[in-house]
């Protein structure tokens, strides 16, 4: 990418879906804010006329497979992808291939998004050697290196191991970090594969029940009182969840809480044809829970948005339901999900999608330079959104390797016109600049 | 009776030619004590126990009269979505060494009298194998002719023969109006 | 009807052109020539990734008595033992010409997936802990058979629930022909939505006995013991162990059924399973005849 961009005239866009202003991007920040700027010499003008435009987006819950899974994503295709989806900082999580859980694994993923140079990628640390649930991984020579990790997480795997999941809490504090836990009681979701209840029992699958996240929920924002850490819960999927967290929530736990784009959105009725494409980890549960998310989502009581998205190869999900892989893409979709379920909806307006999906996700992981808000002298990580713009959703035409979104043959409400991170458009016109 | 249709014949008419044949099946069979009477279903199986009660009042024999279903011997099967099948019921004492009569409503192509043939091979080995119908509409499309017939009816293949009988339809008639399209099965007909 | 792949699929005019198609297809075992020239140059597969001999004769037996050409494709010693996968082994067979394709799979769905891939007719032979929708037909021809009528037939189906494929379709199909359900089973074989499905239940086997024209016993596996189901065979036996002594408490027409194989000191006595009563061997006859039906039924026409 050229180094010595231009500025960017942005003309009548709308910050947070306010009144139209235009907004000068020049040399990584924001230079001017305001109605009727004039292009200086040498800037290109981006007409963004009707468009909102909201501070880049910040993704706490990615998965980048690289290394070992470059058949499914790499860092620089799901880098594109988050660009596309208006993403300017993305956590990769640490299930890869080697599991992340040295600091030479972790700085090797932080190196690859620096050289994709298209979002900042933020590698999340393994909490546990190999992910297996024994011992700490070296949390701290994470921490100091050249990655800089502050999220820990197990993510596919649950710290179901009390002691252990205390001790990861407790010693994360040293440096500011915090653990994301995936909640899920692993003997009572031993080979589960979707959503318990009706469904399940009509189609035959073992069942993953709600009790198993709830549980764990409830136990670690206990222990996280207790040990005055800092928690967070990925992927809440249920409605029991949300109660828990608001309850520790008032009783002054410090935990933050995510939800997934999916689980704003489908449920487990979607299984009925037996598609892996709607098989994921936790699984697609109940309108009821739907409902609930989206309310906890509004009022606070779940933080923020993050995609979980999970890049599969084809051969993963075109097989036996039980034999496939669990996971499904979000980066290029998410926005327009939040749009059609919490905007159109009335439950967000735009400054709390930015609030969810931007400033409080970089709050949490402790990510410089982004979730800022879009005033002069921050810095210039831009997404310029289309909400009038419906596109059908075809897992083909995605930025991403792997076309396992469940949202395909959906109509979403909006697009991605433009991102922009450091004053440097990554996306243009709906494409890659 | 839709538009265009005429009945060719009544109920006495066809009283008539059951009792006709009924004594032409004695006279032929020569006293009909190896005579088993097998309807094709649905309207062959009515018309073969009229025929067992004529031949039972003219003789004071009982005649075994059954059923035999066709279907899953058509060459037409692959032309329409499966369809349900009627009744087969051999009479006791089964079908070695009798006389088997086969009886049907209406003869048209041979098509069925030809399945009913390979359906009594499967069944058992008769001594002899005859053919009654209450109409011969012609247009044969096998070597295949009626040893009986109640009315030779000269038709064209855009007309449709449909026999009504009491047990099945409420009333005695046989009715000449034009073709009905039938969904696959146009050509063949479902009278064959 | 394209395929068969869930009981429920069938409306009831449908599963009765099933029952009655058997009902008159059952006279060719009792004839000399055992065959009819049905299907004659169609093609049925037979996939078997689980080892049923007893399922699979009864299909192979069924296409072969209407003409078909049969193919036996196991998994194992085939390319499938070797990883490929049901979609691959589903294109070749699409490749080879399958009219129809008899799947039988550890996965709950593999014959709905399957369906996508193939143009072909599929036919379910028991998918994981799903459906078997066959045996269901099978059972409620079986009882009509020897009932008369399945409208306001009251039927216990005893045993695992939660695991059985069976039972997924016999509570389905029996309901869809007015017949009145009870399971019957300790509370943790039993699925947890369980009062949402169209019947009763019931955690004693005593009380329902008096009460029920069918009792049908599904098959108990020793190791839902280890996983923690029940405390022990004794104790399960105990509760929901069909034996003579039960059998008394059964009004004189009842009957015992069971799908097969049977765990004989388990669910069912070995003085049950030899009574009059029990139709194990009907089934498996009246298996034949019903497959037949459905092979008709959907490959038989255009």
């Amino acid at each position: 990418m050229p180094e010595n961009h231009g500025p960017y005239l942005i003309r009548g866009a709308r910050p947070l879906g306010g009144d139209p202003v235009d907004l000068l991007l020049r040399d990584g920040a924001v230079a001017r804010v305001g109605t009727g700027l004039e292009a200086p010499e040498g800037a290109e003008v981006v007409d963004a006329d009707g468009l909102i435009a909201l501070p880049g987006l910040v993704d706490l819950h990615t998965h980048l497979r690289e290394p070992g899974r470059e058949d499914a994503e790499t860092v620089e295709t799901g880098s594109r992808s988050a660009a596309m989806g208006g993403y300017t900082s993305v956590h990769a999580m640490a299930n890869t291939d080697p599991v992340a859980d040295t600091a030479g694994v972790v700085e090797q993923v932080w190196h690859l998004g620096r050289e994709a140079g298209l979002c900042d990628v933020r590698p999340v640390g393994a909490v546990t050697v190999g992910l297996a649930g024994k011992q700490l991984a070296e949390i701290g020579a994470m921490a100091d290196s050249s990655a800089a990790v502050r999220v820990f997480s197990d993510d596919g795997i649950c710290v179901s191991d009390a002691l252990l999941m205390r001790r990861a809490l407790e010693y994360v504090k040293a440096f500011d970090g915090v653990v994301a836990q995936h909640a899920q009681e692993p003997r009572l979701t031993e080979g589960a594969q979707m959503n318990e209840g009706c469904v399940s029992d009509r189609l035959g699958l073992s069942g993953w029940p709600a009790v198993a996240e709830e549980a764990i929920i409830a136990r670690d924002c206990l222990l996280a009182q207790h040990v005055g850490s800092r928690l967070h819960v990925c992927h809440v999927s249920t409605k029991g969840s949300v109660e828990i967290i608001r309850w520790a929530k008032e009783r002054g736990c410090d935990v933050t809480a995510e939800v997934t784009p999916h689980h704003l959105l489908l449920t487990d009725e979607l299984v009925e044809g037996y598609d892996p494409v709607y098989k994921v980890n936790p699984p697609l549960r109940t309108e009821e829970d739907v409902l609930a998310l989206r309310e906890g989502l509004a009022d606070g009581t779940i933080d923020v948005v993050a995609t979980d998205h999970a890049p599969h190869p084809v051969e993963a999900k075109e097989t036996e339901w039980s034999n496939a892989a669990m996971g499904m893409t979000g980066l290029e979709t998410a926005l327009a999900v939040v749009q059609r379920t919490m905007v159109d909806t009335g439950l967000l307006t735009w400054e709390q999608v930015a609030d969810r999906m931007s400033v409080t996700p970089a709050r949490i992981g402790r990510v410089e330079g982004h979730g800022r808000a879009l005033g002069e002298g921050g810095p210039a990580n831009v997404v310029l959104y289309d909400p009038a713009a419906p596109v059908d959703v075809e897992g083909a035409a995605m930025a991403t390797k792997s076309s396992n979104t469940p949202f395909r043959g959906m109509t979403l409400p909006g697009r991605v016109r433009a991102t922009f991170l450091r004053g440097v458009p990554t996306v243009l016109e709906g494409k890659i600049a | 009776m839709p538009e265009g249709t005429r009945a060719v014949l009544d109920g006495p008419e066809i009283d008539r030619a059951l009792t006709r044949i009924a004594h032409e099946v004695l006279e032929r069979t020569k006293g009909g004590h190896e005579v088993t009477l097998l309807g094709v279903p649905s309207r062959g199986v009515p018309l073969a126990q009229r025929l067992a009660r004529r031949i039972e009042r003219v003789e004071e024999l009982a005649v075994p009269a059954g059923s035999l279903d066709i279907t899953m011997y058509r060459d037409d099967l692959r032309l329409a979505p499966a369809r349900a099948l009627g009744r087969t019921e051999i009479p006791d004492g089964g079908l070695d060494d009798r006389v088997v009569v086969l009886v049907d409503d209406v003869l048209f192509s041979g098509r069925t009298v030809r399945a009913a043939l390979d359906a009594l091979g499967d069944l058992g080995r008769p001594r002899a194998v005859q053919l009654a119908v209450l109409v011969d509409r012609g247009h044969r499309e096998l070597p295949i002719r009626a040893d009986y017939v109640g009315k030779n009816l000269p038709t064209s293949l855009r007309e449709n023969v449909d026999v009504r009988l009491s047990e099945t339809d409420g009333q005695d008639a046989v009715l000449l109006g034009p073709a009905r399209p039938r969904a696959g099965a146009a050509e063949t007909g479902e009278e064959c | 009807m394209r395929h068969l792949l869930s009981a429920g699929d069938l409306d009831r005019d449908q599963a009765t052109l099933i029952l009655d198609t058997a009902s008159e297809l059952a006279q060719v075992g009792d004839r000399s020539v055992k065959k009819l020239p049905t299907l004659r140059g169609r093609t049925v597969v037979n996939l078997f990734y689980e080892d049923s001999t007893r399922t699979r004769t009864s299909f192979e037996l069924a296409a072969k008595r209407l003409s078909a050409d049969v193919i036996n494709f196991s998994a194992k010693g085939s390319s499938v033992s070797k990883g490929e996968s049901l979609k691959d082994t589903a294109l070749t067979l699409q490749a080879m010409g399958a009219d129809g394709v008899v799947i039988r799979h550890s996965a709950s769905g593999a014959a709905h997936r399957l369906a996508h891939w193939v143009d072909g007719s599929v036919l379910n032979a028991g998918d994981g802990t799903h459906e078997h929708p066959t045996q269901a037909l099978l059972d409620a021809f079986t009882m009509r058979n020897r009932l008369g009528t399945l409208e306001g037939l009251r039927v216990a189906v005893v045993g695992d629930v939660l695991h059985s494929r069976v039972a997924r379709s016999t509570v389905q199909l029996l309901t869809t022909l007015g017949a009145e359900v009870t399971l019957v089973a300790p509370p943790t074989l039993l699925p947890v939505s369980v009062h949402t499905w169209p019947c009763e239940v019931s955690y004693g086997l005593d009380a329902v006995l008096p009460e029920s024209d069918v009792v049908m016993l599904l098959r108990v596996q020793a190791e839902r013991m280890r996983e923690s189901f029940f405390p022990s065979v004794r104790e399960y036996t105990r509760n929901y162990g069909l034996d003579g002594e039960r059998l008394g408490r059964m009004p004189e027409h009842a009957l015992v059924m069971h799908p097969g194989p049977m765990v004989r000191g388990m669910e069912i006595s070995a003085e049950v399973a030899d009574s009059p009563r029990c139709t194990v061997t009907e089934q498996v006859a009246n298996g034949v005849s019903l497959r037949m039906a459905v092979l008709y039924l959907l490959l038989g026409g255009s």
